[in-house]
This record gives structure tokens, C-alpha cells and sequence, in this order.
């Protein structure tokens, strides 16, 4: 359904957008990360047809955004980033401009606008200007303004941001549930939204795609995933190494004194077999010795990796360049 | 969805934006209040003791001169401000038909204003006989003179994020319109240029082009000006508000 090939989008000397090439079809919801400033925004912008791309081509249902705008923007549905609205407007006469602008006449503009503040929550404020109105109501407004022609493509632009934990729970479930029939497309800093809400993710640093993958792909490129860590009771840290370096199948060893007592091991696989293949066997191994010193098992746990690590280590580089240019 | 339905949707949401805020009922209310003042002290439309409307027509090029601006300024720039310029122009829309639209929807709001001096051509008319033709002419020329001066001010307004700016500048272009045919600068551009030279600097001039609506002949070289500044300073806001984009 969305289809970008080689997007380059430059500003002058520099290159926000440097060669991205992606796909989204039906029943996808993408996950777009990438620290501040990755192009994030920039390409989703070329995506709605806002800005004109320096190269490369973006198709939506088909129709090239260049070459038949509008007939691709009929299909798109649109939460730029900070949610603007007309301030001035009432929340009503907002929704009802939006979907005039969508073609919705009468009887089917009644019942689109009646839909989307049912899903958006918006009942309590129809009647007031969209100034008075808090910055979790001003979002929701705009994303109302999104979906009101129930379009085939959506794409939103850190649609969470801002919204206390109840909202941002509420948007991450309607996207998963919208996300069924459409094609989306979000944008996010918040990693566990990409977890929770997410079919596939794509990360994005320096204006080139760094990774795609499915969320639980991304979080085996993970330097913990498939490791096994132990926590135990009462066991002192250095029989414990020593013991756990015997095992064939342990790599790298880390281990630290928790409170009580407590002491927590994380054991890598050993040389380069396939992390999560071995995880399961690790852990056996793991167990199994700790029953024959007689150690207490408090927790064992093979990780899956987090997301957060891999992303640091995929877009880090960025902020040294930072560093040092400060 | 036509072009036009998207064009009135767009107007009518930008004209109602305007009733909206207090600033329309400041505005139709110093509107108002200038045009009689510039009548009837300035103007001397009784010591004239003419049926006619030609107190109040002769000022009206230097009452938009700053009027016009104000009402123009905020078209772009406050979309920009705001952001719901990536809104609108995100939606299924040409750029084409969302400037025409802003631009109408201000002309309107122009034309709305001006229709609310109508008690001063009822008092003409209760004083003495004139000739309501050239009233008539008047007003469509008054219209086209700020239909001129709003697309400059549309086309200024895409150019920044500043209001004030944005009303500066078109205050400036327009004011140089209207200097050029103005008479003490022609009359001392006559002392040094060849009369034809000066015919041809004060043929630029919205003065010349709309003294013959004044005077109840309506020329198509005088519609044909004013309605080719509307064309040319909205295809600029066009290419200004393309190329904003295009970074």
C-alpha cells in the first residue's frame, strides 16, 4: 500500500533524508525510530505529499504522490507532528471542516464525525474552541481529524506524545486495532509502543534506514539477547564463577551483589553460536549446576534482548559525533 | 469532490475564522469609522454639494493602503505559525485552490465591509439625485483596488512567518502602486522625464486604473490590470509557498 523507493530529501548542503526505501502493506503497522533529528519526520512528510522529495519516488495505493498528489492524499490519513489544528475553530466545525475537505456530506459526515469522537473521546469538548482546550483534547482532535474518512493509509507522527500514560495506552490500542485493515505508519521515541503496538519496526539514524525487522528480530540483534541470567540466594560470587566458567556452553560471565544476599549472573553463550538457538539449552545448563552446589534459584530467566540496547547501539555513533561537535 | 466544492469549503472555513476572533468587528468597526472620517472631514463630501460619492471614493486607495494589508497579513504566515499549513496542504487539495480560496475568503470579508458603508450612498440619495451608476462603478472598482491589494498582501504573507512583516511589505509594494500615479510624484517626475515616460510609470499606477471606476466608465484596460495583479501576485504566493517547501 505504501511503497518508497530511494527517498532523498536534501536541505541545502545537508541530506535529512538519504536513500530510504521501504514497504507497508495491509495489515501493517510500522514502527518508525530513529533519534531526533534521524529524518523521522522528514520522510513522512514526503510520504503525505507535503514536501517534494529530492529523488526517489513514493507510491500510496498506487498512485505516485508526485504524479496524482491528490488522488494519493484521498487515501492518507494525516497526524503531523505537534497535532496542529485551527485554533480558533471550535472542535466541531473542526471535524466537520475536515471531512467536507474528505467529500463527507450529510448523513455520512454526520456519522463519521460521530464516529471519530467516539474512538478519540471527544464528546465533553464538542462545543469548545480548540484553544481552550488541554494538549492531550488538542491531539486527540487532530487525530480525529486523521481517521474521519476512515482512510486506507495513515500516517502519524508521534501520535503519543504528549498524552498522559492512560491516553498513550488507549492511541497504542487503537492503532493495533486499526492497524488490522490499513496500512500505518508511526513514529515514536518510546520503545515499548513499538513493542506493543507494532508489526514490524524500522529504524532510522542519520537520514539512512539502520534496521527493519519485527520487533522481536530488532531485539535479537540485542548483545543480551540469548543470554541467561540467574539470581541467586546466598551464594558467594566467586565459587559462582568459578563453577559457571566450567560449563562448555558459557561464554562471558557478568555478575553483581543485589540486596540480601542476593546475586544476580548473566551468562553469555559461548563463541559465536546463534544466540537464541542455544538460549534454551544454556539455561538447562545453568540450572542444572546450580542444583548440584545447592544454590538457592531466586529467578532465571533467558532474555530476549531489549530494544533499548539495540537502538542505542545502532544510532550511539550520533551522539558522539554530537559530543564532539559541542 | 470538484475543485470548487474544495475551493468553498476552504473559503467558508476561512471566512468564518475571521467572525470568529474580535479582530473582524475591530477591523469593520475602524473600517467604518476612517471611511466616514476621510468623508466627511477630509474629504468635504457636504462643502462639495455634490450628489455624488467622490469624497468617499478619492480616499479609499490610501484607507486599503493600510487597511488591506492588516486583513491580508495573517493568510499564510498564520498557517505557517501554527502548522495547519502541513494540515491543509496534506489534504486531498491543489496549492492552487487553497490560496484562491484563503484569498477569496478575505475578499469577502473586504467586500462585506465595504457594504456596510451602504448608509452613506442612502444619505446621497436622500440629500439630493445622483448617479447611482456610478456609484455602482465605484464600488466594483474599490473592490478590484483591494482584491490588487490583498493578493499582494497574500503573496507577502507566504513570503514569512511574521505577521508584521508580512504587513510591512505589502504596505510598501502597495504604497508604490499607488505613488506612481499620484500627482505631486508625477508632477515632479514630469520636471525631469519625457511626458510619455511619466504616462507610462503612472499606467502602473491603481490611482489612474481607478479613477475611470470613479468616474462611472468602467474600461476593460482598468479591469484587465487589477484582475492581472490578482493572477500575478497569487501565482508568486503559489511559487513562493512551492519553493518554501522544496527547502
Amino acid at each position: 500500500m505504501i511503497k518508497v523507493e530511494n527517498l532523498v530529501k536534501s536541505f541545502g548542503a545537508t541530506r535529512a533524508v538519504d536513500g530510504v526505501s521501504f514497504e507497508v502493506g495491509r495489515g501493517e503497522v510500522l514502527g518508525f525510530l530513529g533519534p531526533n533529528g534521524a529524518g523521522k519526520s522528514t520522510t513522512m512528510r514526503m510520504i503525505t505529499g507535503f514536501l517534494p522529495p529530492s529523488a526517489g519516488r513514493v507510491s500510496v495505493c498506487g498512485f505516485d504522490v508526485e504524479q496524482d498528489p491528490l488522488e494519493a492524499k484521498r487515501r492518507i490519513g494525516y497526524l503531523p507532528e505537534a497535532a496542529p489544528s485551527y485554533h480558533e475553530m471550535s472542535v466541531v466545525s473542526f471535524l466537520k471542516f475536515a471531512a467536507e475537505m474528505r467529500g463527507l456530506t450529510g448523513q455520512a459526515r454526520r456519522k463519521a464525525i460521530a464516529n471519530v469522537v467516539d474512538i478519540c473521546h471527544l464528546q465533553g469538548v464538542l462545543g469548545q474552541s480548540i484553544e481552550t482546550l488541554s494538549k492531550g483534547f488538542k491531539h486527540r482532535t487532530c487525530l480525529a481529524q486523521s481517521i474521519i474518512h476512515d482512510p486506507e493509509v495513515l500516517i502519524l507522527d508521534e501520535p503519543t506524545d504528549g498524552l498522559d500514560p492512560n491516553q498513550k495506552h488507549e492511541v497504542r490500542e487503537l492503532i493495533k486495532r486499526m492497524g488490522a485493515r490499513k496500512a500505518i505508519i508511526f513514529s515514536t521515541h518510546i520503545l515499548e509502543e513499538v513493542e506493543a503496538a507494532c508489526s514490524r519496526a524500522i529504524i532510522i539514524d542519520r537520514g539512512r534506514i539502520v534496521a527493519n525487522g519485527t520487533p522481536a528480530e530488532l531485539k535479537a540483534m540485542s548483545q543480551t539477547a540469548g543470554a541467561v541470567s540467574m539470581t541467586l540466594c546466598g551464594a558467594a560470587e566467586q565459587q559462582v564463577r568459578e563453577k559457571l566458567a566450567l560449563l562448555p556452553l558459557v561464554g562471558r560471565l557478568e555478575a553483581s551483589a543485589q540486596p540480601q544476599e542476593r546475586l544476580t549472573v548473566r551468562a553469555f553463550p559461548g563463541r559465536s553460536e546463534d544466540a537464541a538457538a542455544r538460549g534454551g539449552s544454556l539455561a538447562a545448563a545453568l540450572a542444572q549446576a546450580a542444583v548440584r552446589e545447592q544454590w538457592k534459584i531466586e529467578d532465571l530467566r533467558t532474555e530476549e534482548g531489549r530494544l533499548e540496547d539495540v537502538f542505542r547501539s545502532i544510532t550511539r555513533t550520533d551522539i558522539h559525533l554530537e559530543e564532539k561537535a559541542a | 469532490m470538484g475543485a470548487w466544492a474544495v475551493i468553498r469549503t476552504i473559503a467558508k472555513r476561512e471566512l468564518a475564522a475571521y467572525f470568529e476572533s474580535p479582530v473582524a468587528y475591530v477591523f469593520l468597526v475602524v473600517f467604518l469609522l476612517l471611511a466616514g472620517f476621510f468623508t466627511f472631514s477630509l474629504g468635504g463630501f457636504f462643502e462639495l454639494g455634490e450628489a455624488s460619492l467622490n469624497a468617499f471614493f478619492n480616499w479609499m486607495p490610501w484607507l486599503y493602503l493600510f487597511l488591506v494589508p492588516a486583513v491580508g497579513m495573517r493568510l499564510w504566515s498564520e498557517e505557517r505559525r501554527q502548522g495547519t499549513m502541513e494540515l491543509l496542504l496534506t489534504l486531498p487539495v491543489a496549492p492552487w485552490q487553497a490560496i484562491f480560496a484563503k484569498f477569496l475568503a478575505s475578499w469577502v470579508f473586504l467586500a462585506i465591509a465595504m457594504a456596510l458603508t451602504f448608509p452613506i450612498v442612502v444619505t446621497v440619495n436622500w440629500l439630493g439625485d445622483p448617479d447611482n451608476g456610478v456609484i455602482v462603478s465605484g464600488y466594483v472598482g474599490s473592490l478590484l483596488l483591494a482584491g490588487a491589494f490583498l493578493s499582494i498582501a497574500s503573496m507577502t504573507s507566504a513570503m514569512s512567518r511574521s505577521q508584521i512583516i508580512a504587513f510591512i511589505v505589502a504596505l510598501m509594494i502597495c504604497l508604490l502602486f499607488i505613488l506612481v500615479g499620484f500627482n505631486p510624484v508625477t508632477s515632479l517626475l514630469s520636471r525631469w522625464a519625457a511626458p510619455s515616460v511619466v504616462e507610462v510609470v503612472a499606467g502602473f499606477s491603481v490611482l489612474t486604473h481607478f479613477e475611470g471606476f470613479q468616474k462611472g466608465t468602467v474600461d476593460s484596460r482598468d479591469l484587465v490590470f487589477f484582475l492581472s495583479i490578482i493572477v500575478f501576485a497569487l501565482f508568486v504566493t503559489g511559487v513562493v509557498i512551492r519553493n518554501r517547501r522544496a527547502g
